[in-house]
C-alpha cells in the first residue's frame, strides 16, 4: 500500500474514531446534560444515570483512543491542536475528570453533597459537547499559527478568539445533536416518567439541531474557505512547509460542487434527526437512527474540510493537511494493523456487554444499588 | 518560573497524583480475581462477599485513577507540543495501542464487574473480573513501553525531511529491554501496594476485633501474593539496575554518587554525603563488588563514573554540532548527497547539540566553554537521586520482611495473635506509595536534562504557549486533584469504618454458620 493511500485510510479512521466518540460517549454526555429536564427528584436522577452507569466508562475510552490515535497517526495535529486550544482543552479535561468521580461518588453521598455531584455531572455533559463543537467550528474559521524551521508550533490563539460567532454556532449544533442523542437513549433505556420526558425533548432537540446545522451551512457559503494552490508529491515526507494554500470565498463547499454525491451526507443528517423524532414511539429504532446524526454531521464536516486537518488563518501554506501532517509510512501501517486486529474485538465485547444489560432500567433496578 | 519549569512541575504533579491510584488498581484487581476464583471454585459465599467489599474500595480508587489518567493522555499535546511533534511517530503508537487493547477492555468490564452480579452466571462474572485485571495490566505494559523508550530510545532514527524521530524497527520499541524490566518492576510494585492495602485494613479489623473471618482470609491472600510480589519488585528492580547500567550509565552513576570510574568490580555506597562542588562523596560506607555485579553482571567490567561520562557527553556534543550544522545546510540544499552522508554519520549525537539551545539559539556558534557547560548539564541531581533510591530500596526490603512474617503467621493460623504485628501491618499502609513515588522520581527526575535520553532535551520539548496559561492549568489541576483526593480518602475511610457487613447490607459470615443458616431456612 502506498503512503498516500495509508494517509487516506487514516483520515477515514480519524473520522470513524471521532464518530465512535460522538455516538458512544455522545448519548451519555447527553443523558447527563438532560438531567435537570428529565429528572425532578433524586430517584429519577438515579434512574436516569443508572441507564449509563455500567457503560459510560467504556464509552469514554473512545475519547482517550481518539487522542492516542491522533498522537500516533497525526503527530503535528496532536501538537498543534491541543497546545493551540490550551485553555479550551483544560476546560474539557476538567469537565471530563468530573465524570468518573461523579458517577462513582454521587451514590456514596446524601443530601446536598449528592446534589453537588449531580450538578458536576450535568456540567460535565454540557461543557465537552459545546467545546468540541466550538473546536470543530474553528477548523472552518481557521486559527492563527505557523511553524518555524525546526517545525516548532507558534500560535496567537486565545480562548476568546476561539469563541467567535461561527464557532459558537457550531458549538450549539454539537450540543443540540448530543441532547437529541441523549434523549433518544433515555427514551429507549429509561422507563416511566423519565423516558416520557426524554421523548418530549426529542422534537425540540431535533428541530434546534436542524435549524442550527442549516444556518451553519448557509453561513459557510458566505465565508472564506481554503484550498491548496500548489503541492508536490502526495507520497512525500510529512512536512507542512513544502506546499502553498490560499483562502477563497466559499471554498469549504468546493468539494461538494465537484462531487455532488457528497450532498447526501448533510441530507442524511437532517433525515436522521427527523427520523429519530418520527420513530420515537419505537425507542430502539429511534436511538439507532439518532446515532446516525453525529455520524453524518461529522462526515459532512470532514467532506467539507478535506484535505485540511487544521487550517492556519495567518499562514495558509502551513496548514496541516492529510498529505503533510501524518506519521511515517511505517507507523501508519503498524497502527492500521493494530486497529484492524483490536477494534473488531472491542466492538464484539462491547456488544456482548450491551446484550447482558439489555432491557429498560426501572425503579426496581435501582433499589438494591444504594451502596454499590 | 519560566514555561519549562511550569510545564515540568505540572507534569510531575499530575503524574505523581495519577500514580497514587494506578498501583492500587493494578494490585487490587488481581486480588479481586483471586478472591472471586476461590468463591467460584469452593462456592463459599464469604469469598464473594470479600470480592464485593474490596470491590467497593477498588471502585472508589479506580474512579480517581481514570479521572487523573485523562489528563496524561492529552498533556503531551497541550504542554509538550514539540515533544509530540518530535517523537510522536514513535511514542504515540504505544499510547494509542494502550487505548485500543487495554483501556477499552478495562473500562468496558469495570461496569459489569459492579453491575453484573445479578445479570451474569458465576463463571461469566469471574471472567469479567479477570478481564478487568488483564486490561489494567496490559495498560501498564503499553504505558511502560512508551516510557521505556524515553529512557532508552531504540528502533528509531531522525528524519531530516520531517525534522523528527521516526520508527525504523517497531519490534525493537516493543521489546525494549528497559521497558520490559520497568513493566515487571512496576506491576509488581502495584501488586505489593494492593497487598499492603488489604493487609493493613484487615489488620485494623483484627485489632478492633471486628470482621475476623473476612479479615483473616483477606490477610492470607494478601500475605502470599504480597510476598511473591515484594520479592519480584526487588529482584526485578535489580534487573532495572542492570539495564540502566547498559543504557543509562549516567543515571546509575548519579544514584551511586560515583564521581570517578572505579576499577572493576565497583563497590556499592550504602551511605554517604555527596558533595556537588568538590565532586566527591563524604563519610562513605561502601560494600565492595556489589554495584559492579548489579550493573554489569560481571566482575571485570568497570562501571563508568560521572566525570568520565561528562567527557563522553562533551565529545558527543561536538559531533552533534556537526550534525546540527549539516542539518541547517540540508534545509537550503535538500538533495545534496554529501550533506546527507555527513548527517548520517553524526545524527545519533544531534540531541547533544540541542542541549546548547539553553545557552544560545544560534547553536552553531557555541564556544568551547558553552560546550563544556552543556556536557556538564547532563549530570542529574545527585543528592536527590542518591537518597530517593536508598529510601525506596529500604522500603522494598522492609516489605519483604513484613510479608514473610505475615505469610509465616498465616501458615500457622496465628494472624491475630500478635498485636505488635497487626500494628506494624497497619502502620505500613503508606509505605508502598512512598516507595513508588520515590521510584518515579529516580526514574524521571534522574532522566534530566533529557525528555528522551540523548535525543531531545526537556527544555526544548515544551509547547510555545503562554507561561500564564500553564500557571493557570497547574494551579487548576493541583487544587482540583487535591480536592478530589480529599474526597477519595474520606470515602475510603468511611467504607473501611463501616466495614463489610454494613457496606454490603448483610452480615458477612464464615461458611460453617452460613450452612447452618441455609439449613434452618
Amino acid at each position: 500500500m502506498d503512503y498516500m493511500t495509508l494517509r487516506l485510510i487514516w483520515w477515514a479512521l480519524l473520522g470513524i474514531l471521532l464518530i465512535g466518540f460522538a455516538v458512544m460517549d455522545g448519548f451519555d454526555l447527553g443523558t447527563a446534560a438532560l438531567l435537570p429536564i428529565v429528572a425532578k427528584n433524586d430517584e429519577e436522577r438515579h434512574l436516569a444515570l443508572h441507564t449509563i452507569d455500567p457503560v459510560w466508562e467504556g464509552n469514554q475510552v473512545w475519547f482517550i483512543l481518539g487522542g492516542g490515535a491522533i498522537f500516533a497517526a497525526w503527530p503535528p495535529l496532536y501538537a498543534a491542536a491541543f497546545s493551540g486550544f490550551y485553555l479550551a482543552m483544560f476546560l474539557v479535561l476538567a469537565a471530563l475528570i468530573l465524570r468518573p468521580v461523579g458517577f462513582q461518588f454521587r451514590g456514596k453521598f446524601e443530601g446536598r453533597m449528592r446534589g453537588v455531584w449531580d450538578a458536576g455531572l450535568v456540567i460535565s455533559g454540557i461543557v465537552p459537547s459545546l467545546i468540541f463543537g466550538v473546536a470543530f467550528g474553528n477548523l472552518f474559521v481557521g486559527v492563527p499559527y505557523n511553524f518555524d524551521g525546526d517545525m516548532r508550533f507558534h500560535s496567537t490563539i486565545t480562548l476568546l478568539s476561539l469563541l467567535n460567532p461561527f464557532a459558537l454556532l457550531v458549538g450549539l449544533v454539537s450540543l443540540s445533536m448530543i441532547l437529541l442523542h441523549g434523549a433518544a437513549w433515555l427514551n429507549h433505556k429509561a422507563s416511566g416518567v423519565v423516558a416520557e420526558r426524554a421523548r418530549r425533548v426529542m422534537p425540540y432537540a431535533a428541530a434546534a439541531y436542524a435549524i442550527l446545522f442549516a444556518a451553519a451551512g448557509f453561513w459557510l457559503i458566505q465565508r472564506d474557505g481554503m484550498r491548496i494552490t500548489m503541492i508536490g508529491d502526495l507520497n512525500g515526507p510529512s512536512n507542512p512547509l513544502l506546499k502553498t494554500a490560499a483562502t477563497a470565498p466559499g471554498a469549504w463547499l468546493f468539494n461538494f460542487y465537484s462531487h455532488p454525491a457528497l450532498w447526501l451526507l448533510p441530507l442524511a443528517a437532517f433525515a436522521s434527526a427527523w427520523g429519530a423524532v418520527l420513530l420515537r414511539k419505537r425507542p430502539l429504532g429511534a436511538f439507532l437512527v439518532s446515532a446516525c446524526v453525529p455520524l453524518f454531521t461529522i462526515a459532512t464536516a470532514g467532506a467539507a474540510l478535506f484535505p485540511f486537518l487544521l487550517p492556519s488563518s495567518s499562514e495558509p501554506g502551513m496548514s496541516l493537511t492529510v498529505w503533510d501532517a501524518s506519521s511515517s509510512k511505517l507507523t501508519l501501517g503498524i497502527m492500521l494493523a493494530a486497529v484492524a486486529i483490536f477494534l473488531p474485538i472491542v466492538i464484539v465485547y462491547t456488544g456482548w456487554v450491551y446484550r447482558v444489560l439489555r432491557g429498560p432500567v426501572t425503579m426496581d433496578d435501582i433499589g438494591g444499588h444504594s451502596g454499590y | 518560573m519560566d514555561i519549562v519549569e511550569l510545564s515540568r512541575l505540572q507534569f510531575a504533579v499530575t503524574a505523581l497524583y495519577h500514580f497514587l491510584f494506578v498501583p492500587l488498581t493494578l494490585g487490587l484487581s488481581i486480588l479481586l480475581g483471586i478472591m472471586e476464583t476461590v468463591y467460584v471454585m469452593t462456592g463459599r459465599e464469604i469469598w464473594r462477599d470479600m470480592t464485593k467489599f474490596w470491590g467497593v474500595l477498588f471502585g472508589i480508587n479506580f474512579a480517581m485513577g481514570v479521572a487523573t489518567g485523562i489528563t496524561m493522555e492529552f498533556q503531551f499535546g497541550t504542554n509538550w507540543a514539540y515533544y509530540a511533534h518530535y517523537v510522536g511517530d514513535v511514542f504515540g503508537a504505544p499510547l494509542a495501542i494502550e487505548g485500543l487493547m487495554a483501556f477499552f477492555l478495562e473500562a468496558t468490564f469495570v461496569g459489569l464487574f459492579f453491575f453484573g452480579w445479578n445479570k451474569l452466571s458465576k463463571v461469566a462474572h469471574l471472567i469479567v473480573t479477570w478481564l478487568l485485571a488483564l486490561g489494567a495490566n496490559f495498560s501498564a505494559l503499553w504505558i511502560l513501553i512508551a516510557n521505556g523508550w524515553m529512557q532508552f530510545p531504540v528502533g528509531a532514527r531522525f528524519n531530516a525531511d520531517t525534522m523528527r524521530m521516526e520508527v525504523t524497527d517497531f519490534m525493537a520499541v516493543m521489546f525494549n529491554p528497559v521497558a520490559q524490566a520497568k513493566f515487571v518492576h512496576t506491576v509488581s510494585a502495584g501488586y505489593v501496594t494492593g497487598s499492603v492495602f488489604v493487609l493493613a485494613i484487615s489488620a485494623y479489623y483484627l485489632l478492633r476485633g471486628r470482621h475476623g473471618p473476612l479479615a483473616r482470609r483477606s490477610m492470607t491472600v494478601a500475605a502470599s501474593f504480597g510476598l511473591a510480589s515484594a520479592l519480584s519488585v526487588v529482584v526485578l528492580g535489580d534487573e532495572s539496575g542492570y539495564t540502566a547500567g547498559q543504557n543509562q550509565k549516567m543515571k546509575i552513576a548519579a544514584i551511586e554518587a560515583m564521581w570517578q570510574t572505579e576499577p572493576a568490580p565497583a563497590s556499592f555506597t550504602l551511605f554517604g554525603l555527596p558533595d556537588l562542588a568538590a565532586h566527591k562523596t563524604n563519610y562513605e560506607i561502601r560494600i565492595p563488588w556489589v554495584l559492579g555485579l548489579i550493573a554489569t553482571r560481571s566482575a571485570d567490567t568497570p562501571v563508568p563514573g560521572i566525570e568520565e561520562l561528562v567527557g563522553i557527553a562533551r565529545q558527543r556534543t561536538e559531533s552533534g554540532l556537526i550534525a546540527y550544522k549539516t542539518l541547517q545546510a540540508i534545509r537550503k540544499d535538500r538533495n545534496n548527497p554529501t550533506l546527507r552522508k555527513t548527517l548520517d554519520e553524526h545524527v545519533d549525537d544531534l540531541g547533544f547539540a540541542l542541549l546548547l539551545k539553553r545557552s544560545r539559539p544560534d547553536v552553531e556558534n557555541a564556544t568551547p566553554d558553552e560546550i563544556s557547560r552543556a556536557a556538564a548539564s547532563t549530570i542529574p541531581d545527585v543528592p536527590v537521586l542518591f537518597w530517593a533510591f536508598r529510601l525506596m530500596v529500604a522500603v522494598g526490603f522492609f516489605q519483604i520482611a513484613l510479608f514473610a512474617i505475615a505469610f509465616y503467621l498465616s501458615a500457622r493460623r496465628q494472624l491475630d495473635r500478635y498485636r505488635v504485628f497487626l500494628w506494624t501491618a497497619l502502620c505500613s499502609l503508606p509505605l508502598p506509595w512512598i516507595a513508588i513515588e520515590l521510584g518515579w522520581i529516580v526514574a524521571e527526575y534522574g532522566r534530566q536534562p533529557w525528555a528522551i535520553v540523548g535525543v531531545l532535551p526537556t527544555a526544548l520539548a515544551v509547547s510555545s504557549t503562554d507561561a500564564s496559561n500553564v500557571m493557570f492549568s497547574l494551579i487548576g489541576f493541583f487544587v482540583f486533584y487535591s480536592a478530589l483526593l480529599v474526597v477519595d480518602v474520606m470515602l475510603l475511610l468511611k467504607y473501611i469504618r463501616l466495614g463489610p457487613d454494613q457496606t454490603l447490607g448483610h452480615p458477612v459470615v464464615p461458611p460453617v454458620i452460613s450452612t447452618l443458616n441455609t439449613a434452618e431456612a
